[in-house]
């Protein structure tokens, strides 16, 4: 026999203001099944709390149901309260009087009338609650980071740093990501490769990190605490075991005139190569598609001049398969094509460059030496024109979000221009500028103060090219006059955009993603770290476009994430899962088609004499995340979802 | 009748969304017609068309079946298999002689708590206006009385 006790709160004036407690706790009095009914002022506070575990006690209940805010606010706390008087949590139910009915309505009577059917079904509903058991499932300590730009970087070494096992993967040939490429870092100037190259390198010998480059990730399968992840480790055709990174091979490559990716294509490379010269590792690859050898047929010249021997044209892709307990995504950005902007003319003119190719030249180790230089003619050019939001904030093309960052690498490179051409002059054509961050504002203020850096508000109509220099033809809103500049180079501050794989690498890691293709995190305010998808985690520009600070912020976040996971031998989850009756189950596999999260396996049933005697289905609770969508499928009523049966339902329908 | 109809309606709703943004109308104080009673469920994919039976059998008037809006389930796509039977099951009813405008489906995010409000709202006056549901208690009472030959 039930023996249910009510305990119905006021929240001091929220709920009892409409709802009729006193009432209502006589009313519930009695319903069959009720033993104990009252109400108290705040039943979360710890007198009230202390009313529930007395009563627990003294009336040996076997249910109770707490009529107060809504239980995605204090289910937890009356779920532990029960616990502690010795009754399983999860014979505790919340009826929900505040946020769905007490605020939501004014005629007492109306709302009195409601809350005692709220609660009355409530009780009905947890007469057929069952004892449920937490579900216990083993971690793996082992963290997966995708992308070694910054964000993956400080995630590992955050990871690693703290005693736990870490492999990065990232799909180029060495670490470093975006912020490799930078020239100088603001708001302080300084140097990117500075701060950045020790950080690759002490990430490459930490002991825990196990560094996989030139390699990306294929699959993704199993659940937090239990990832299976197989990753393609794309053949170098160099052995990295035997390479010592002394270039000779990159020295003598006869190929040399491919252009950069690395240097955005303001420099050359060989096809034997390493991006820069501060790779880490510092181990080269043959290109393919531009090797001579691959080609033709005939060179070798690598494999000849290689003292230890370690050239192999005849390398394979590898797959290695990882087992790990949590999974960040590091995969960051990339910069936007700048095709939507023809009346710019890049790819046609080339003294329009991006902002990216700006950094290359502005670099010390850049092709330029550190030199602004025009691609065309090599001239150090006298006047520069910077144009903000390139896609950015433009529906038109595409775009409607801030790039975030534009505004102040932007003030950035007219500082480092004037630095470097101290006579030159530089205009910037912005829509607004946006500096919100520690020191930015002051940043391009001194963009403007103290290098002179002539800030135009609006936009360019069009860019053509007269007499050696490219007219460019904008509006001052400010002043309200159209604007003629002559520009000896034009530099677009082209939008930071989704890397182009994005939605396809989203959904191999079974993660959402926004109409952007930046990846979702599960709350944008309260979890912006997680994904919906437990154990996955993200960090940096792969969730929208950050700066440095920002993704470096994220990283470690991300990681101290991994390690509140990692520091229990066993995770505890919620047991609200499905369940199969193997006896009616007649395995039509209709659950198992439908279930999202691959949790339903098909589970032989054998005699004694191992004789095969029916399959049914099966659900791994490590997958399930108990959405019920295959209790509803079930043709034969063969799976019920705990804690949601549909005995609980049916009385909860019925206590209406 | 001197007193006007109050309907009851009877909504099953996910947890996540429609239940979230129940919630949400309540924290910013919106007000509704106190005619809607909720069944929370942890997806709409959980709402098996027994329990709109079970809910018209008990005397609800309209039903309200609510969950995330396409793309955003929290189970990735629970709402698409509730949306796919509910379309099915629903002609169903109409065939056997339940008006189908009594059983409504809606997306309600847990950030609409206004669109939760007015949803109840307009619903509360489309089933005011049908009346009673009566057929099902009719049928109950025939059986127990049979006609007279």
């Amino acid at each position: 026999m039930a023996r249910i006790g009510v305990f119905i709160c006021h929240c001091g004036e929220n709920i009892a203001a409409t709802v009729d407690c006193p009432k209502s706790a006589a009313a519930l009095a009695e319903h069959p099944g009720v033993v104990v009914s009252m109400d108290y002022k705040y039943m979360c506070s710890d007198p009230g709390q202390e009313m529930i575990r007395k009563a627990i006690r003294e009336h040996k209940l076997t249910g109770v149901v707490v009529a107060a805010c809504s239980p995605r606010m204090h289910e937890t706390t009356f779920r532990r309260a029960c616990a502690e008087a010795g009754l399983n949590p999860y014979l505790c139910e919340i009826a929900n009087v505040r946020e769905q009915c007490s605020w939501v309505h004014s005629d007492r009577e109306k709302a009195t009338q409601k809350a005692i059917e709220i609660i009355r079904s409530m009780v009905e509903k947890v007469k057929r609650n069952s004892e449920l058991q937490p579900i216990h499932v083993p971690v793996t300590r082992r963290a997966l980071v995708i992308g070694g730009g910054i964000a993956g970087i400080q995630t590992a070494l955050d990871i690693a740093n703290a005693g736990q096992e870490v492999v990065l993967v990232e799909r180029d040939l060495s670490l470093g990501g975006h912020m490799a490429q930078l020239s100088e870092t603001f708001p302080t100037l300084d140097c990117s490769q500075c701060i950045l190259t020790p950080r690759m390198v002490e990430a490459a010998q930490n002991p825990k990190i196990k560094l996989l480059t030139y390699a990306e990730v294929e699959s993704v399968s199993g659940f937090i605490g239990n990832f299976k992840v197989k990753v393609r480790l794309k053949s170098r055709y160099v052995d990295i075991k035997k390479c010592t990174g002394c270039g000779a091979c990159w020295t003598k490559c006869p190929a040399r005139k491919i252009p950069s990716e690395f240097d955005c294509g303001l420099g050359n490379r060989t096809a034997i190569y390493t991006p820069f010269p501060q790779a880490v590792p510092n181990k080269p690859a043959i290109d393919r598609n531009n090797c001579i050898y691959f080609q033709k047929g005939k060179c070798g010249a690598c494999a000849k001049i290689c003292p230890t021997q370690a050239i192999d044209y005849q390398m394979k892709d590898e797959f290695v398969e990882l087992d790990v307990g949590a999974i960040v995504v590091a995969t960051g950005f990339q910069v936007q094509d700048t095709d939507v902007y023809g009346e710019y003319g890049y790819g046609k003119y080339p003294d329009v460059i991006t902002g990216l190719q700006f950094e290359r030249m502005a670099s010390a180790s850049g092709p330029t030496g550190g030199k602004i230089l025009r691609p065309s003619d090599g001239k150090e050019p006298q006047t520069v024109v910077f144009i903000q939001c390139v896609g950015s904030r433009d529906p038109s093309k595409g775009l409607r979000y801030c790039s975030k960052i534009c505004c102040m690498y932007t003030a950035k490179h007219t500082m480092l221009y004037r630095h470097k051409v101290h006579h030159g002059e530089s205009y910037v054509f912005y829509m607004d500028i946006r500096a919100a961050g520690k020191g930015y504002d002051e940043f391009t203020r001194r963009a403007i103060e103290e290098d002179h850096a002539c800030y135009v508000r609006g936009r360019v109509s069009k860019i053509y090219p007269q007499d050696g220099k490219l007219i460019v033809r904008g509006v001052d809103t400010l002043l309200g006059k159209p604007m003629e500049i002559a520009a000896d180079m034009v530099v677009l501050a082209t939008a930071a955009v989704a890397q182009a794989d994005a939605k396809s690498f989203a959904q191999i890691v079974g993660i959402g993603y926004d109409e952007n293709g930046f990846l979702n995190e599960a709350h944008p305010k309260l979890r912006p770290v997680e994904t919906a998808t437990a154990g996955v985690f993200l960090a940096g520009a792969c969730q929208a476009p950050k700066d440095i600070p920002d993704s470096v912020a994220q990283g470690s976040a991300a990681a101290s994430k991994v390690l509140a996971l990692f520091s229990k031998d066993e995770l505890e989850r919620e047991p609200v899962i499905a369940k199969v009756n193997e006896i009616t189950c007649a395995g039509c596999w209709a659950c198992y088609l439908a279930c999202p999260f691959k949790a339903i396996e098909k589970k032989e049933i054998r005699d004694r004499a191992g004789k095969l005697i029916k399959r049914v289905a099966y659900v791994n609770p490590g997958l399930c995340q108990g959405c019920g969508t295959c209790v509803a499928l079930c043709r034969s009523n063969s799976i019920d979802l705990e804690g949601f049966t549909e005995k609980q339902i049916f009385a909860e329908v019925m206590g209406l | 009748m001197s007193e006007e109809f109050e309907p009851k309606i009877i909504a099953f709703v996910c947890t996540y969304c429609t239940y979230a943004g129940a919630d949400l109308a309540g924290t910013s104080r919106l007000k509704y017609a106190p005619n809607v009673r909720m069944i929370r469920l942890p997806c709409t994919g959980r709402i098996s068309p027994m329990f709109i039976l079970k809910a018209l059998q008990k005397g609800a008037d309209g039903i309200l079946v609510s969950g995330c809006h396409p793309g955003d389930c929290h189970f990735t796509h629970g709402n698409f298999h509730a949306r796919r039977r509910w379309t099915v099951f629903r002609s169903l009813l109409n065939f056997v002689g339940i008006p189908q405008e009594r059983v409504w489906f809606s997306w309600i995010s847990a950030a609409e708590g206004n669109k939760f409000a007015e949803t109840i709202n307009k619903m509360t006056e489309e089933i005011r206006k049908l009346g009673p549901f009566k057929q099902y208690q009719q049928l109950i009472e025939e059986m127990e009385t049979p006609a007279k030959v």
